[in-house]
Parts: structure tokens; sequence; C-alpha cells
């Protein structure tokens, strides 16, 4: 296959980016994409040029790390994979295709194709987990959980934490990544406890990270390589509204003695 | 007298670790937070030990070359996690994991440490569960089971096909919450580039911020390895791209003793190579041995469909050969048959480096939809990456490097041969032998992480209570900086012509060829010489763009690379100074007539500790004797 590449080059954070033209000859339908950016960078470097920079790990879809907006869609074409799984059979000899990085205010350009997601990670610093010390726990079987409840909270759970449901909405909402945090441990017995101290928490650093709001428009939901369901969001709404009107703050209780 | 003292504690088998628990000095938690713990590595093992340690109210700096901990590999361990449970009531105990997992390793594993892993295997389920990690449920609402390679109970716990994913999730939130309350500093995208030993111990790490390019120094009373595997030494494996062995490899040069490097294992159920651009493999979980069934035609160079190919002209070579544990013996075994079937010339598909893995039977038994409960994501991943549906024709797998069983030498405390450096998880030489067993690694990593280094860091860490903060202003952190500065300049400096992963992909192809699923002495004195040539050429003749000061992944990737070298030298040497096929480990010389691996109890039953000697000597090889108290050595049959 031959195709043209556009691909979003950027030096740096504070540096003013452009789209720059690349040829490709002789791509194999078997290649995935990320393979195929591989060996665009190999004859960069060969020619000494810079390669362009893409964040990638594990390439099985799993670590959440490889990004890229293919040609105007998170992860490329295909529904249910991430960029890593892509390949280039989904395209077709002499295509033009566009590759940019992740566009929301939150998620800053690094370098080329890579981009800041650390606001993920304080957004779960702020309420996303359940509080048990390690060594205190009962016995796994001692609180049976519903199976169904069990299936929801799992499939919540799946989230990569990619950020495709930020960069594809058009308000750069994390409410599908909050949403399925907040919906996986409010399902289970064990997060059940905590539940409207995490929303309240989760919600207002999501505010303070500048993430849009949710206006139910769901292409976050289409374009999750996981389909992690807009129901999360439903439900993460369901339980802000309740913890807003019964939330207690916590009393410090001092002494003790 | 050897150097090496594995301080296993005294008492009967049972009783080792409660008794050492009881024992071990601790520290007064007013004194925790005066004391500062490194952890390298945001793993399962890296993860919960950091996780713990501030908890438990120590001071944690945690570092990852990844953009965020939850994204390091252990997420992508697909089968499940073991524990002596019993839940199944089959029998299962923790005698019986422990006897299981010393006999998968080929009797190469130190009986008190497997033992204490067993012990411990079930407080990581309750502490999993606890934290809100979604294992699979029956309809009775309790915990789910199934069976797993090389063990005849069901004690493996999963997740669908992501274990490996929730259970790093699980100690992720875990970190979160202290990375929240302050007492994790965590530094993403941060990557370790030496180990900085004062007065004998270590004492701080010197980082590079992969996002600026800036040297740092960080100091601690305690440093922890958690960096995981080295098998992308092979450049092809189901490792993830940035899985790299630079952390070990630096403390060993600073004098960690590096246990059994030739140990690596080879998992059987991956997706075969497609091209020479294949930058990864991916695996296909163990699991799918449970309801597919592995064969290949009986017939040479059959290029027939796999559907037109009659029963009769089939051949299930694992349930032939092994009748008593059929498509599940341990993965060492299963790997070994599927490349004696290719070689002999009844290898499938275009390469003929390949053979079926078939869900007919089980879609027939179970019906599709269970099929896809159990395997549905699985399944979804194979047709992504091949085009071909298996639930209409079998899969194609061929093994592929998956784990290393080797790693830094610890003692029972989790600690290398230099004081205060502790090496957790894959990274340390471990509890596996020479073999690990199928959901061992996510078991051992979470074990280290929970419930191990927390109570013996304390020991070491109790002397430390009135040494206050480490200073960074020191010779030992100066010189350590400027040799890391040094040849970071140089890979810029050098102006060569060829990029760093020309010379991995050779360097992966003559480890695969001479001491991958197959080894001999020939073989391995060659790849020494060739690996020599391949690294004067790389140090010659790489090129990194770019400069120093910025977000390179070409100058992250030769640092790399350029331990790679060191340390596929250091396995081959290992692989040949073990004349014995064990576990993974084969040398083709010392095989039973049935081609099966022929262990020497006599002269190899230890763990060979490499200690390095400076660049132009070679290693001086130690040797911890096995000693096996409670389990009678035998040749290790799955028949």
């Amino acid at each position: 296959m031959n195709l043209l590449l556009k691909i979003w080059r950027q030096k740096g954070p504070n540096e003013p980016g452009k789209i720059v033209d690349y040829k490709m000859t002789d791509v194999s339908p078997d290649m995935s994409f990320l393979e195929m950016l591989d060996v665009l960078n190999d004859s960069l470097v060969t020619k000494g040029e810079e390669p362009i920079a893409f964040d990638h790990d594990c390439r099985e879809g799993i670590c959440g790390m490889c990004s890229l907006y293919i040609n105007g869609e998170a992860h490329g074409p295909e529904k249910l994979i991430t960029t890593c799984q892509l390949h280039m059979r989904s395209f077709t000899d002499g295509e033009t295709i566009h590759i940019e990085p992740w566009r929301a205010k939150s998620f800053p350009v690094v370098k080329d194709l890579v981009v800041d997601r650390s606001a993920f990670d304080r957004i779960m610093a702020a309420g996303g987990f359940v509080s048990v010390n390690t060594g205190g726990a009962q016995d796994a079987n001692c609180l049976p959980v519903s199976k169904v409840n069990a299936d929801k909270a799992f499939d919540a759970a799946t989230c990569i934490g990619c950020g495709a449901c930020v960069a594809t909405c058009k308000n750069s909402s994390a409410m599908l990544f909050v949403s399925a945090k907040v919906s996986q441990l409010a399902l289970l017995p064990q997060g059940k406890v905590e539940a409207r101290e995490r929303v309240m928490k989760m919600v207002a650093q999501m505010d303070a990270e500048g993430f849009g709001n949710c206006t139910n428009t769901g292409a976050c939901e289409v374009e999750c390589p996981k389909g992690i369901s807009l129901e999360n969001i439903a439900r993460m709404n369901r339980e802000y509204l309740v913890a807003s009107l019964t939330h207690e703050e916590k009393k410090e209780v001092s002494g003790g003695f | 007298m050897s150097k090496l003292n594995s301080k296993i504690p005294e008492g009967s088998l049972e009783k080792k670790w409660a008794n050492h628990k009881d024992h071990i000095k601790l520290v007064n938690p007013s004194n925790k937070r005066h004391i500062d713990v490194i952890v390298v590595g945001t793993g399962l093992a890296g993860g919960a030990a950091a996780a713990s340690l501030a908890e438990m109210g120590y001071s944690v700096k945690a570092f990852c070359f990844q953009d965020s901990p939850r994204r390091a590999h252990s997420i992508a361990a697909q089968g499940g996690i073991n524990a002596a449970k019993n839940y199944q009531n089959d029998g299962d105990s923790t005698y019986r994991l422990f006897y299981d997992t010393i006999k998968g390793g080929d009797y190469r594993a130190r009986e008190a440490n497997v033992y204490r892993l067993a012990e411990v295997s079930g407080n990581i389920i309750d502490q999993c569960v606890a934290q809100g990690v979604p294992f699979a449920r029956d309809y009775g609402g309790l915990l789910d089971n199934r069976s797993f390679g090389g063990v005849q109970v069901q004690r493996t716990f999963y997740a669908r096909g992501q274990t490996g994913q929730q259970l790093l999730l699980g100690a992720y939130s875990a970190m979160s919450r202290q990375i929240g309350k302050g007492t994790i500093k965590m530094y993403n995208r941060h990557e370790m580039l030496d180990v900085v030993i004062v007065n004998g111990k270590a004492r701080g790490i010197i980082t590079r911020n992969l996002l600026t390019g800036e040297i740092e120094r960080h100091s601690a009373h305690a440093v922890i390895i958690a960096t995981g595997g080295y098998a992308n030494v092979f450049f092809l494996s189901t490792n993830a791209m940035g899985s790299n062995a630079t952390a070990t490899w630096k403390i060993y040069k600073k004098g960690a003793f590096f246990g059994n490097p030739c140990f690596t294992q080879i998992h059987p159920t991956c997706i075969p190579v497609a091209g020479e651009h294949q930058s990864k493999l991916t695996l296909m979980s163990e699991s799918l041995r449970n309801d597919g069934r592995i064969w290949v035609p009986k017939k040479k160079d059959d290029n027939r469909k796999p559907k037109d190919i009659p029963e009769g002209e089939r051949d299930y070579y694992l349930e032939r050969r092994y009748p008593a544990f059929g498509n599940l013996v341990p993965r060492d075994v299963a790997s070994r048959a599927a490349k004696e079937r290719c070689d002999a010339g009844y290898g499938v598909g275009k390469s003929k480096l390949a053979v079926y893995l078939d869900f007919s039977d089980a879609i027939k038994r179970l019906g599709k939809d269970e099929v896809s409960a159990r395997y549905g994501n699985l399944f979804q991943m194979y047709e992504k990456i091949t085009d071909e549906n298996p639930y209409e024709t079998p899969m194609r797998i061929y093994p592929a490097v998956h784990y290393t069983m080797g790693g830094i030498w610890v003692d029972y405390n989790l600690m290398t041969t230099v004081p205060g450096l502790y090496a957790l998880g894959e990274a340390n030489f471990s509890d596996h032998g020479a073999n690990r067993l199928g959901a061992s690694a996510l078991m051992q990593g979470l074990a280290d992480g929970y419930f191990v280094i927390p109570y013996t860091v304390g020991d070491y860490l109790a002397d430390d209570i009135r040494t206050g903060k480490i200073p960074t202003n020191t010779p030992e952190f100066d010189e350590a900086e400027k040799q890391v500065k040094e040849r970071l300049n140089y890979f810029i400096n050098n102006k060569g012509t060829k990029p760093v992963d020309h010379f991995h992909k050779q360097l992966g192809k003559i480890m695969w060829d001479k001491c991958g699923m197959a080894r001999n002495e020939k073989g391995l004195k060659e790849a020494i010489t060739e690996i020599k040539a391949l690294k004067a050429e790389f140090w010659k003749d790489v090129r990194v763009p770019g400069s120093l000061n910025e977000f390179n992944q070409e100058l992250e990737k030769a640092g790399r690379v350029a331990d790679f070298f060191e340390l596929g030298e250091l396995m081959c040497k290992d692989a040949l100074n073990r004349n014995e096929s064990c576990g993974g480990h084969f040398r083709e010389e010392y095989q039973t007539p049935e081609g099966e691996a022929l262990r020497d109890d006599n002269n190899y039953a230890y763990v060979s500790a490499w200690e390095y000697k400076g660049e132009h000597a070679e290693p001086e090889l130690h040797k911890e004797e096995l000693k096996f108290e409670n389990i009678k050595i035998a040749q290790r049959s799955y028949k």
C-alpha cells in the first residue's frame, strides 16, 4: 500500500505546531498502525531527522498509553480497539491519513502526538479508591456480591484511562472516565460505604482540572475502545445528586483518650 | 565461605514466616515518617509496596517511566491469580500450592520462599476484593475459579481475560489514595538510570525526567527495585515496548548479584510472527487451554484448511504425550512440544511455525455463548490481529518469550547483596525456579509488595531511625550523576548511521536462535561472540537524533538496548554454565530418550548468582545450594 500521512509536529509544549506530509510506500496491510509509524521513524532517524514522538507501550490494547486522532476519530476508524490494535488493512491503497494528538485543554501537548494526561491521575487521587489498608481485609467470600452487580462493576472497571472520551467530546468532558470509576466502586458493597464522599471529591477535582460538562451527546461511548456505557454517567449523576443532598462534611474528632 | 546468605529462618517450614515476623525489628509509627523509601516501578509489586509502605507511615517516593503508574505492564496479564483458598473444595491447601510451584519450577526454587508465597496467597485475594477488584463470581455471589496449567485443582481467581488489569488498577487505586494524602510522592515519566551507594548501603537513585531531560538526584534510606523482567532482550516478546532491564542491570553493576539469568519463559500460546516489521508479540491467555485443544495434522506439509482435515488425521500431541495433564501441561513442556512438531515438519500456516488451538469441541459442548463469556475478549483480540474468526477456524499459535524467572538475587527478606537495596516481583530471581506456572506471577508480585516487603524492610530500617535525611550533595551522588550524564552525552554526540532498533532486532535474533527455546554449547559460544561484535558496532554506529534536554524517545531506547547487550551476554554465559536441562532452560545435550528435560541434581541443584567484576573482567559465579527438606526431588512428570 502507498499512503500519504499528514502528521501533527510540535517541538514542545509552548511551541507552535503544524501538519507535515510524509509519503509511505510498500506498507503491508498486516502491519499495525504503530508499526507503520515505527517504519517511518526508522527512516527519519536514518536520514538524520527527528522521529515522530507518540505514546505507546503494551501494544495489545490494555495499558491505555497509546492515543492518536486518526482521520478525525479517536483511535482510528475501527470500533472497540485502541490505536495499537488498529491494522493497516483498515485503510485503502492511496489513502491520505491525518494523524493528530488528543485535543483538550486539560491534556496539553508535550511533543508531536504526545499529550499530558496527568489530570486523570489527580482525579483518581482525589477519591478513586476504597479506603482499605493492606492487611485489614476480611475473607474474600464473606460478602457475596450479586453476579449482576459484579458484572456491571466489571464492565465499568475495564476503562483503560486512555482519554479518548475527552478527546472525542466537543466539551472535552471527562465524565465517562470519572463515572466509570464512580460506578464500579458504588456498585460493589466494598465501595458503597464511601460512595457519596467519593463522587463529590472526584467531580470537584474533575472541574478543577478544567474538563467540560456533559451535554449527553454520547460521542464518548461511541469512541471508547472498551465500550464503557453512557449508563455510567447517568449513575454518577444520580450518585452526585444524592450525595449533594445528603453528604455531611467529615467532622474532625480530636482526643479520644 | 560463600558471599550468599539467604537468611532462611530456622524452624519447620510451616512456622518459618510466622516466627520470622514475630522476631524481626519494627519501626515505631512516629519514626516511620522520617524514613524515606524509594520504589522504582509501579506494577503489581512496586505499586503494592509503595501503597502499603505509605499506609504504614513511611515517606515514599515512587517512580515509573510511563505517563501514569496505571500503565505498568502487569496490566497486560490476562488469565488469573492463584491462591490456596480451597473455595472449590477440591483438596487444595497451602502445601499443595507450595508443592505445585516447586515441582512446576523443576526443583530450582527455594523451599522457604515458595512456602511463604503459598501461605500469603489467600490474603492477596482478600485484599484485592476489599479494594473493589471485580473478580468473576458465580450466581450465588461468591468468587469463581478456573484451572491453569501444571495443577490438578481449581485455584485460579480471574476477572475475565483482564485479571492483571484489574489487580493493577486495585494497586494503583491504593497508591492514588496515598498520593492524594501526600504520603507517596509520585514521579511519572521518570527513568532510573543509576543507584547511589553510600558507605556500602543503597541511599538513592539518579533519574532522568523524560519530559524535560533533567537529571535528578533522589535520596532515601532504602531503595526498592520493582521494574519487572528482561524478556525484551529478545526484541520480540509479549512484554510492553518500554519494558526494560536498565534498573536491574544498573544495580547489578553496583554490586547486586544476578540470579539464574538464563531462566526465561517461552509462553506456548502466542499469536505467530506475521512479518518482519513486527514490533511485539501478543499472548493468548493460557486459560484458553482449559477448553481449547492443541493439534497439528498427522501428515507433513498438509496444506488443507483445518476444517477439511478429518478427526482421524489430526495429532492432538499434548493429549497423546501427556494423558494425565493433556492440554494443561506446564508452559515449558507445551512450548517445547510445539517446537518439536514444527521442527519435524508438521507446523501449520504460511510460516509453518504454528500449531492449531481449536475450540470447536468446546463450542459443541458449551455453546458459543458460554465460550464467548469465558474468552470473548481474547477471541476478539485474536481476530483484530489476524483477521480470522476463532469461532469458525482454529487459532494459530506459537511460543513466544513472555517472562523471566531469573532476576536480581535476593535473600528471604527480598534484600539484594547490597544492604538497603531490595528487588521485588519479576525483577528478582524469585520463587518460580526454572519455570513459572500460569497465574503465579500476579500472585508473587502482590505477595512481595503487599505482604512481604512491608514487614521485612522494617527490620533493616529500624537501624536508620536516627540517621536523618540522606544528603544528595555528596561525592557518591556527584560521581553517579557524572557517569549517567557522560553516557547520555555519548549517545547524542555519536552521530552514527543506524537507529537503535536496528541493533535491538539483531540482538533479539541472536538470543532467540541460540539462547531461546533450545540451547546448546556450540550455539551459546557463538552467541557470546556475536553479541560482543554487535555491541561494539552498536556503540560505534548508533544514531540518536535530538538533544538531551527534551522528550527524546530514541535516547531512552538507546540506554535500554545498551544494557540488553550486556545482559544478553550474561544470559548466554549462565546457560552455558548450566550443563543440564530444567524448566525453561533446555540444553539439547541433556534430554531423556523421549525428549524431556534431563536435570542433573547432583551438580546443578543451585541458584547461580553472578557478581559483576568490571567491564573487562569475567563475572564471578556464586552458588546458593538448594536444599529440599520437605519435598522429595524427583523427575518431573506430567504423563
